[in-house]
């Protein structure tokens, strides 16, 4: 495997007596993707916020290239641009339009040509088949439109790691499809990616390594065929047979 | 109706609502300063100066403006600061809309929802930038309606101004009705003059808020 590009020791987050994860560990490669897995209320979005410092953590250390992200750091901001998330319910600005939504962080905190972002930002448009949409507003995009702006505001970026939160969650499920594309793609470019998903058949696919999240810990890891097919522990074995049904005919 | 009265009496009035336009303006300017301070303090939850302002928020929006003016008119001079009527019309308009718009913006502002303010630190934002292009135009947007109500209020508030000697329009058309007994025409002037100041106000406010509709409502 590559060097290691994001590394987490002994991670501990607590909301006031209630542990939400405990002493969790685990690193991540510079071009892998890690597909997290667990029933709802395990801590696998607490884990992908405490990543880029959303929730402060009560224990551990949290690494990205070496460099501690600490929730009351100084140089927060500047970590902050190295990691891109993308949330369960898109988050766009609603007051504006596409193509600003996209434009508004790499030239405001980035400092960066607004003319040289806005061609970048019209060429991941259209790989994401968008570019039509760049002037409307958030409004008049479906959910899975605006899901695929959330990843091209998320990739203007130049982020070293993505974090993607349950993003077809909320989804209908014909426009699960479209935004679980663009995702495949990147991973296909070679992007490190953590993932939150319930998509199972889609973690299958995209994942170099599957972590099953319980109670606050990872439970199991491994490749995804490995974990799908021959889970080890009897709580994966669980999880995974709630997303079968039996025949009833 | 006696017009040729109406006709006579139309410069006092103007100067009149002149007056009053002005001072509540001035009122308006300074209840919105201190609502944006008071708004700010709440939002961001600043110690110390957070309690002051609730409190100060209860008393102005629960004492009515007429007594808020006799206690700066009358009780001012006592601990020995003077008072001007004109003076003392700002300050008790102040802070009786002061109150108003504090709760007016602190409702824009709580309006954008958290995760916003997430997305935007997810994006590297500092909290400034934040504030300054992701929470403050969409506070702005939701906060318009609630502004523009105020401000018809704080202008017909005024006429409460007439109890501190103020000659204001509704001190005028009092003055006049004594004077004349010209009780239906005195009144008419009074209905029509605030109807002239108000109705552009209501509908700049009815404008703003069309414009501004969108940019506050869903994601």
């Amino acid at each position: 495997m590559n060097e290691s590009i994001l590394s987490v020791e002994h991670l501990t987050k607590r909301y006031g007596e209630n542990t939400i994860l405990e002493d969790v560990s685990f690193s991540v490669a510079r071009g892998e993707v890690i597909v997290i897995v667990g029933p709802s209320g395990c801590g696998k979005s607490t884990l992908l916020r405490c990543l880029n410092a959303l929730e402060p953590i009560q224990g551990g250390e949290i690494r990205l290239d070496g460099e501690t992200v600490d929730s009351g750091a100084k140089d927060l901001t500047r970590l902050r641009q190295r990691i891109g998330m993308v949330f369960q319910s898109y988050e766009l600005f609603p007051h504006m339009s596409v193509l600003n939504n996209i434009l508004i962080a790499p030239v405001q905190v980035q400092k960066r040509d607004r003319e040289e972002v806005k061609a970048e930002a019209l060429e991941l448009l259209e790989r994401v088949g968008l570019s039509a949409k760049k002037d409307a507003y958030p409004r008049e995009l479906s959910g899975g439109q605006k899901q695929r702006v959330a990843i091209v505001r998320a990739l203007c970026m130049h982020p070293e790691v993505l974090l993607f939160d349950e993003v077809t969650a909320a989804l209908d499920p014909e426009m699960v499809r479209e935004v679980l594309d663009v995702i495949l793609d990147l991973a296909r470019e070679g992007k490190t990616m953590l993932i939150v998903t319930h998509e199972m058949s889609f973690a299958r696919a995209i994942a170099d390594r599957v972590f099953f999240l319980d109670n606050g810990g990872i439970v199991e890891q491994g490749k995804p065929a490995d974990f799908f097919d021959h889970p080890q522990t009897e709580r994966a074995r669980q999880f995974l047979r709630t997303f079968e049904f039996e025949s009833v005919k | 109706m006696n017009w040729e009265f109406i006709i006579k009496y139309l410069p006092l009035n103007r100067k009149a609502a002149w007056l009053t336009l002005r001072l509540g303006l001035l009122g308006i300017a300074l209840s919105t300063l201190i609502g944006l301070f008071c708004a700010a303090v709440r939002y961001y939850r600043i110690p110390v100066l957070h309690p002051l302002v609730r409190v100060y928020i209860e008393i102005s929006r629960n004492t009515p403006l007429l007594i808020q003016l006799f206690f700066i008119y009358y009780g001012l001079p006592k601990i020995g600061i003077p008072t001007d009527p004109a003076s003392c019309g700002v300050a008790g308009l102040s802070f009786l809309g002061g109150s108003y718009m504090a709760e007016a913006f602190r409702s824009g502002l709580e309006s954008v929802e958290a995760i916003q303010t997430e997305s935007a630190y997810a994006l590297g934002m500092s909290r400034f930038q934040t504030l300054r292009f992701i929470i403050l135009p969409q506070a702005a947007a939701v906060s318009v309606p609630a502004f523009m109500a105020n401000v018809i209020f704080l202008l017909k508030e005024t006429s409460v101004f007439s109890a501190v000697s103020l000659m204001d329009l509704m001190f005028t058309a009092k003055d006049l009705i004594g004077l004349y007994y010209k009780t239906t025409e005195r009144l008419f002037l009074l209905v029509a003059f605030y109807l002239v100041i108000l109705l552009p106000v209501s509908l700049l406010g009815t404008v703003l808020e069309r414009r501004l509709r969108y940019a506050g409502s869903g994601t």
